[in-house]
Formats: structure tokens, sequence, C-alpha cells
């Protein structure tokens, strides 16, 4: 069942549930942000419109500096800036940023603890039509790796403006992982949100209200965290013939990792399942591995992509074909019941 | 804003300055056993002009907000920013002599978590004048263009070859940023080679007057000369300034000079020791 202290969307599973783009959620937490705190700046790569800085830049424009098709310099500059009491958001395609200017980051951004917020958007295979080259599915895996990154994958677009709210207000340099396409509400307004902290979306519950013990852990990040909400809904039903009792973790916060959330899932179920858009290798999956080979080590299945490239196509076909669609996750799910009880 | 005057004696300390901290740079260098010889030596002069007659700077108080920023992009050169640190009294110049080792607050790069008091780190090329570009912008939205502080980075020929450099070219050009001042240290050589072998940079003036730099060409090692471009990239109000400051690489040892080899090694040798302490006048050692 959804849990209820989450205070998730009351039309969760429904056929009209409302969608948003999780970008648009970001350029409504920007605004917010630079209302409350006026060191608040924004850069942008000659892609203003697209990653939802517009708003931004109407309200502030003598706070807005355009650096033109530049990610390197867009980096640094905001380094620059920075170093002089702002908090600057950069925005681009994650592809570009943090992906063309990767060591700019590192070095004047990380290396130089700049509070420089790096916005990502168009992350994941569901960019669709435009193909892979503008689909960054290794962006998780290039900026968890950097000493004093803080790395947040929000899970729809109420959740992106908390989180870029949030991170405003704090010293680290953060990647803000983006995605393009419309995903559904998960979150409401009243959804608790912290940096760092992994919250339980959907568990399962005796006849006297009592939670009982899940059989298999999901622990998802970004959009894909609806796909695995109806998965842990359908196999609660019983849809597919089996009973199988789901906890889903929203593990927003793949950076800092919240250790105590991950091991004790593993803990309460023995069976962990980890769902994201992004390569398998490196990725949050892979932040989770880390955890409980060294906490508590259980089997784990992994969904997301399998060392592929991506290609044209429609976010759902793409999903699938890839192997992050529902039912990738459910066979993920029996497999690793399988391989906990062998 | 009246500068001040650069007097014959103060000509003569600054030269005088300059010839210790070559000193310190090379005690440094021979002492950690690895580092760059040629651009630290090459740029004394400047980086002289610049803590002891040009910017507003506090040793005693690293984070006065209202100093002059001094970024420096081509963070291999760092033996020459620590020595002139250190003798304009950021830290104890003894402390020099920790360069490069476990522990230093004297990185072989310049790293801000290590020695606060820096600006930037540096050492991957090509990014140093995006920051201070960026500083500008900064201090523009907060105070337009009232501001008479002064954001000055320094370049090496060298670091031209990244396409970042001419991405921050570009924008400071458009930003048309008037309390910039670049200075690129023209030694005409890089690791591999001379610049116009490695991959040619002139007309280097050209380039930067293209991109709406107002451009100058002086002689690096020249006090007075070094000091009317200053004043003359203060002037300029309605651009940033470049000054392109022809330096003898590795000067104050003629052994070395103009000699890309020593771009990038100390002098290890015996040998090389004594021709460098000799050159520059190094005794009891």
């Amino acid at each position: 069942m959804i849990n209820p202290s989450q205070k998730l969307n009351p039309k969760l599973f429904d056929k009209d549930i409302e969608y948003a783009e999780i970008r648009k959620g970001f350029g409504d937490g920007l605004v917010k942000s630079a209302e409350i705190d006026k060191r608040v700046v924004a850069l942008c790569a000659d892609l203003t419109e697209s990653t939802r800085m517009e708003a931004f830049k109407q309200k502030f424009p003598d706070r807005f500096i355009e650096i033109g098709v530049a990610e390197q310099n867009l980096a640094s500059v905001a380094s620059g800036m920075a170093s002089m009491g702002k908090i600057p958001f950069i925005t681009s395609y994650a592809m570009f940023s943090p992906g063309r200017n990767w060591e700019q980051i590192r070095t004047t951004i990380c290396y130089n603890d700049r509070p420089v917020k790096i916005v990502g958007s168009h992350a994941g295979v569901s960019v669709g039509p435009d193909g892979g080259t503008h689909q960054a599915i290794e962006d998780i895996a290039i900026t968890r790796v950097i000493p004093n990154m803080v790395v947040i994958s929000p899970c729809d677009a109420i959740e992106a403006r908390k989180a870029t709210i949030a991170c405003a207000k704090t010293k680290m340099p953060t990647y803000l992982r983006l995605a393009r396409e419309k995903t559904p509400l998960i979150t409401t307004n009243e959804t608790p949100f912290e940096i760092g902290k992994a919250q339980v979306l959907f568990f399962s519950k005796d006849n006297k209200g009592n939670e009982i013990r899940a059989d298999v852990g999901i622990i998802a990040t970004g959009a894909l965290v609806y796909k695995a909400l109806k998965v842990a809904q359908d196999f609660e039903k019983g849809n597919d013939g089996v009973e199988i009792k789901v906890k889903v973790l929203n593990l927003s916060t793949i950076k800092p990792l919240d250790d105590d959330s991950v091991w004790r899932l593993a803990h309460e179920t023995g069976a962990i399942v980890t769902v994201e858009e992004h390569q398998i290798a490196g990725g949050m999956g892979s932040a989770v591995a880390e955890c409980l080979a060294r906490h508590y080590p259980v089997p784990m299945e992994f969904v997301g992509v399998k060392d592929k490239f991506g290609q044209s196509g429609k976010p759902d076909e793409l999903l699938e074909h890839y192997g992050m669609g529902e039912k990738d996750i459910k066979e993920a799910v029996r497999r690793v019941i399988m391989r906990k009880t062998q | 804003m009246q500068l001040p005057k650069l007097t014959d004696e103060k000509a003569k300390f600054l030269s005088e300055k300059a010839h210790a901290i070559r000193q310190s740079i090379i005690e440094m260098l021979i002492e950690a056993k690895s580092g760059h010889t040629a651009g630290p030596l090459d740029m004394a002069d400047i980086f002289t002009y610049l803590y002891f007659h040009a910017l507003k700077h506090d040793p005693k108080k690293p984070d006065w907000p209202y100093r002059d920023r001094l970024v420096l992009s081509n963070g291999h050169i760092c033996p020459v920013l620590y020595a002139t640190m250190a003798h304009a009294g950021y830290f104890p110049i003894s402390e020099l002599q920790t360069l490069r080792k476990f522990g230093s607050r004297l990185q072989g790069h310049p790293h801000r978590e290590y020695l606060p008091m820096l600006e930037n780190s540096s050492g991957p090329l090509g990014a140093g004048l995006s920051q201070a570009v960026g500083m500008a912008l900064a201090e523009r939205m907060d105070f337009g263009k009232t501001s008479d502080k002064q954001f000055v980075a320094l370049l090496s020929d060298g670091e031209l070859d990244e396409g970042q450099s001419w991405e921050a070219i570009m924008l400071a050009g458009k930003e048309k940023i008037g309390n910039l001042t670049v200075f690129v240290d023209r030694n005409n050589i890089q690791i591999d080679g001379f610049t116009e072998d490695i991959m040619p940079l002139n007309p280097l003036a050209d380039k930067w007057r293209a991109f709406n730099f107002h451009v100058q060409e002086i002689d690096g090692h020249n006090f007075r000369a070094i000091d009317e471009a200053w004043v003359q990239a203060r002037a300029v109000s309605d651009k940033p300034s470049v000054i392109l400051a022809n330096t003898i690489s590795s000067k104050g040892i003629p052994e070395f000079e103009r000699k890309w080899q020593w771009h990038g090694k100390p002098p290890t040798t015996p040998e090389e020791i004594a021709i460098a302490r000799r050159a520059l006048g190094i005794v009891n050692k």
C-alpha cells in the first residue's frame, strides 16, 4: 500500500493522474529560490527555454547570464561568480553539462569548493526522438565520483522544485538531474523532502494495520520511481497471478547516499532491485551495491541500460527496448526473489 | 581613481624584490626536485609589479572583501605565485621549501583547500579567464560600474591552445568588462617546443583585437613598460584589456633562457644547480 505518511498524490494509480515536466519543477523552484535569496543567479548555454530557465530570465534579467554554446566556460564562469558570493545555477542538457565540461566541474567547481548547482536537463533515454547523442545515461556515474559533489535525481516535478530550493540553501556543489518528458505527479507539496534522505513510498500492512516484512525492496530514482510503484501495486493485488510484497524506496539523493535506509531495506527484505534510467555501470544501482557490499550484502538485480547507447524513438518504446519497462522491473523482482530462496 | 606613480626609487625596489623572488623560486624548485622553471622565472617581474605596486590587497587580511582579484590560470607556474605571496607577507618565506611535499600548503598546482587565501585552484589549463570573467560579472551585478575593483587574469601563451580560453575571451568581449585585465606570458614556449611550432598563435594581438579586447604588447621585464600598460588598461572602461607580455623564458639564468626544455623541469644535476645559483647570485649554498 501507499505509505500514508508520505502524503502522495491521491490519484497515484488513477488513469487521470496529472503529468508535469520535471524540468518545469526545477524552473519554478529556481524562481522561488531567487525570491528567497538574492545571491541566486542563473547561467545558461543557449538552452534557456528548454531547460526551463526562461521564467527566471524574465523575472530576474539582471541576474541572468547567457553564455552561448560553451559549456566549459559555463561551469568556470559560474565558479568565478560563486567565489564572489553568488549561488549560481547553470543549465544545459545533461549530455553537455556535466557531459562535455566534466573536468571544469571537477577542478573549478568541486576541487575549488564552490557552491555551483549544475542542472542537467534531458537526462535518460526518454529524451526520445533526438537520439543517442542527446540521451545522457552516464551522468550519474561521472558526477557521483567527484568529491564534494551532491547528486540529486528527483522523481517528479514537485520533488524537483523542492530539490532546487533545498540545494540553493547548501554550500555544496550539486548535480540536479532532470528528465525532459512530462511524468506522473507522484508527490504533493506535503510530501517530505530532505537532501540525503530516501523515502519509503510503498510498503505492506496486515489486516490489523501493522507493517509486515516485504519480500523484496525496490530502490528507484528519477521518473522511473512511478513504474516501480505501479509494479509494487500490481504485485500487491496479485494482478500477474502472484502476490509479492514490495517495499519501494525513492532514492532521490544518490550522493550522499542514505546508507541507513538502504541497508535496512536489504536487511528487511533480503533482496533488492534498483531501477534507474542510466547505465547500470556506475549509476545509482552501483552506489547501492557499494553500500550493501559493505554493510549487508543480499542478492541484487539492476534495472537500467546494459552498456548500450540510446537511439531515436518514443520514450516508452525506448524504455522497454533498453530493459527499463514495468515488465523488466517485474522480471527483476521475480529473479531476485528466486535467488534469495535458492 | 589616482593610481600610485611608479617612481624611479619604486622601480628599483621592484627590481630588487623580483630578484629575491627569483632566488626563492629556484631554491624551491631545487628542494622540490620537480616543478616548472621557465614560466615562474619569466613572470617574476609581473607578479612583483602586481603584488608590490598595482593591486589593492592586504596580506594580513587575505579575505578582505574589497581586495582586487588575481586569478592564476596556468597553475603550473605557482612557484612564482607562492614566492611572491611569501615575500609580500602572506606566509613565512621558510614555508616555500615545503613546495610539492606531503602535507604542504604549497601543492604542486594551487589548491584552495590547502591554501584558502588563494582565489582559485588551478592546473588544468584554459579555465582561469572564465573564472575571472565570472568574478567580474558577479561584481557588476552587485555594484554596477561604480566598483573600481580590478580583476586580473594571468595566462600562459601555450594555454591559448585550449578552446575554453577563447570561450572566455568571447564572453569578456561580449560583456565589455572594463575592469578586467589579462596578462599573457608570451614566452613562446610550451612543454613540447616553441609555441609557433606546436600550435601557431600569431598574429596573436590581432586575434585578441578581433574579440573586442584593448590590446597592448610590452616588454614583460621592464617595470616602466608594465606600469604604463597597467595604467592604460585601467583607463579603458568600455572593453576588457589584454597585455601581451613578451618575456624571456627562464629569465635570470642565461644558460636556461629561451630554451623550451626548461618549461617543466627544475635544475637537478649538481652542474645545473650550480649554474642556476651562480646566475641568480645565490651564495653560501
